[in-house]
């Protein structure tokens, strides 16, 4: 049955896993992510569903204990925060060669380095740029409530399997540390091993019977073989820009100026959104859903539409590159965004919005590169 | 018309393993891998367990194990074979998971997932080819080189008061609770290949029992890593190595020897 509970996002994101029918959960604890993994523990998911979930000796191994399961055609899953994800990293990159489905959370903190424990969202190129090593791409989904750190576990492994790619969740401190309200979905049932044999058995490793031997690998010493390989990846990334890129357009009908902000930020610009119109500032807002896919057209279009955006990150301008890639020098685009674990007010943003774009409005963005940190 | 049609098959006394593939093996000739192949296909052929055998390869020398294993093989990432084959043999506990690995591969990038693997006292067989340097690479030093040993990483010896002492993984690993069968064999002779195929087989057998691992070194040479041919490197491991890494069980079914 589905019910409706006050939870933390972390948790909302282990119960959800559990309520999808999620065969693995591997994770390390690191703050502020170490619920998934206590919630998880403490219910008991291999009474519950058959779930099996271990502590692994790292993240590195936890990640590899993604990977061999995913091997297999079972649906696994890891958690971690943005050190712990730089160590996962290696693994994410196999994964993604070795077309893999596998579902890796971040809950992102501030960096670099061990940096700080509160909420960030630094980790946007690692998660849109690669990361790893080699041409691969993941697909990235960014939740802005706790409901959707619910909603997008199904969703994840739902794209993972359907292209055979490693998803990530780009979650941070604070979606991933408050209670909201939260619809939690009916329990699904976890597949059997013979229907996952038979649903995956054209490629997954689950032992050698009447059939060619199934071999999972991300190495190609030939080099046509991996330029192949690599071509492969890239049809599946141009499938997913146009078939499953997600974004929400708020107040952008008759906006002036446009808000682009994802996760954490976008619940913050939305409040400025508000508190702009109450002025008679015409604002939108553009919160991308999908950090890859992107959307480029979207902005692009919205360009011709608005006289300028504001990138608004919990980072010191990384986004920021891609809105002004998309938008193609068509309006100004600037960054606001706190550091270090501060959390930027609804105020701030606007006031960002007033003095950086709405007063500069007719400045290119090649005069105001300079860092727009406060 | 093939060799084997003309031969009686009561007089038959050698053929290819049954579940090694046609594809050239890429070690180089007179390396022990092939051989260890080989009776680890062997012991899965006779034991009849080809579609509950789901084995893991590592980097190194033998990354390519999955070309010549005729069964289903995924490739982990350097060193973390263990953690990957823990993950399959939790998700599929009725199937016989192995790890193929090297002395780098299992004792030097993958150390923290060895022991912990061990630890937890996976239901995996473990095997482990130590042949004391890396020879994908082209021959340097590995955890496992001898002292004074020469590489191309430690031309002038292995120096252990600043490179360390070689690491005796299967005595460390014995000592942990979860492994329940330890122990250590060679490949370069009749004699000790059949031995050797003794301990894979009761490896194998081991996963039945679900007791933990079953961890099996075999001591190998490298003669291109060592710069010999392959009879002086046999004779060298027989003199250098067997005295550093004795042959024989170190602990059998739960017990210590």
């Amino acid at each position: 049955m589905s019910e409706l509970k006050l939870m933390k996002g972390n948790e909302a994101l282990a119960e959800a896993a559990i309520r999808a029918g999620v065969d693995a959960y591997f994770g390390y604890p690191i703050t502020p992510q170490s619920e998934v993994i206590e919630h998880l523990m403490n219910e008991r998911p291999e009474e519950r569903t058959g779930m099996v979930v271990l502590q692994a000796e790292s993240e590195i191994a936890a990640i590899n204990m993604v990977y061999g399961a995913a091997s297999t055609g079972k649906k696994a899953m890891t958690s971690s925060s943005s050190p712990g994800i730089s160590l996962k990293l290696e693994g994410i990159s196999y994964l993604a060669g070795a077309e893999l489905p596998a579902v890796i959370v971040n809950v992102v903190r501030g960096g670099p380095g061990l940096g700080t424990i509160q909420p960030s969202q630094a980790d946007y190129f690692q998660s849109v740029k690669g990361g790893g090593h080699g041409d691969y791409k993941l697909y990235v989904l960014a939740p802005a409530s706790v409901q959707e750190m619910s909603d997008f576990v199904e969703d994840a492994f739902d794209i993972a399997f359907k292209y055979r790619a490693p998803v990530l969740i780009l979650s941070d401190g604070l979606i991933g540390q408050m209670m909201e309200k939260v619809i939690l979905k009916d329990q699904q049932e976890r597949m059997t091993d013979e229907e996952v044999i038979n649903k995956y058995g054209d490629w997954a490793v689950t032992g050698k019977t009447n059939r060619e031997r199934n071999i999972i690998t991300s190495l190609d010493l030939q080099s046509e073989k991996m330029e192949a390989r690599v071509h492969r990846l890239m049809k599946k990334y141009e499938q997913m820009e146009k078939e499953d890129l997600r974004y929400e357009k708020i107040n952008c009908d008759d906006a002036e100026y446009l808000f682009v902000a994802y996760g954490s930020s976008a619940r913050i610009a939305q409040k400025a959104v508000e508190l702009g119109r109450e002025k008679g500032i015409k604002v939108g807002l553009l919160r991308p859903i999908t950090l890859f896919p992107y959307p480029k057209k979207q902005l692009f279009d919205l360009a011709d539409q608005v006289k300028g955006m504001l990138s608004v990150e919990l980072n010191a301008g990384q986004m920021v590159e891609d809105v002004r890639l998309s938008v193609e020098h068509k309006v100004p685009v600037e960054h606001f965004g706190r550091t270090g674990g501060i959390i930027h007010t609804p105020e701030e943003v606007l006031e960002a919005l007033e003095e950086k774009i709405i007063k500069n409005g007719r400045i290119r963005h090649h005069k105001t590169r300079e860092s727009s940190i406060l | 018309m093939d060799v084997l049609d003309i031969i009686k098959p009561e007089n038959q006394v050698f053929c290819k393993t049954k579940l090694m593939t046609d594809a050239t093996l890429s070690y180089c000739p007179g390396c022990g891998h092939g051989t260890a192949h080989n009776l680890t296909m062997e012991v899965i052929d006779e034991m009849g367990i080809v579609e509950d055998t789901i084995g893991v390869a590592p980097v190194g020398c033998s990354v390519l194990a999955y070309d010549f294993m005729n069964i289903d093989m995924t490739q982990a990432a350097h060193g973390r074979a263990p953690a990957v084959a823990t993950a399959i043999s939790r998700l599929w506990p009725n199937k016989y998971v192995f790890t193929y690995q090297g002395d780098g591969d299992l004792a030097a990038i993958g150390t923290a997932e060895t022991i912990h693997a061990c630890n937890r006292g996976e239901n995996i067989v473990v095997i482990f080819v130590n042949n004391g340097i890396y020879g994908m690479t082209g021959g340097q030093m590995a955890p496992t080189t001898l002292p004074g040993m020469q590489t191309s990483t430690s031309p002038y010896g292995r120096d252990i008061n600043s490179m360390g002492s070689p690491i005796k993984m299967t005595e460390l690993v014995a000592n942990l609770p979860g492994v329940y069968y330890a122990t250590r064999h060679s490949v370069h002779t009749h004699k000790h290949a059949r031995k050797a195929k003794k301990a894979i087989r009761k490896a194998f057998e081991n996963i039945r029992l679900k007791k933990g691992v079953s961890f099996v070194e075999i001591v190998s040479n490298c003669n291109s890593g060592w710069k010999m041919n392959p009879i002086e490197s046999n004779k060298w491991m027989e003199e250098n190595m067997f005295p550093y890494y004795p042959l024989g069980d170190i602990k059998v079914d739960g017990k210590l020897k």
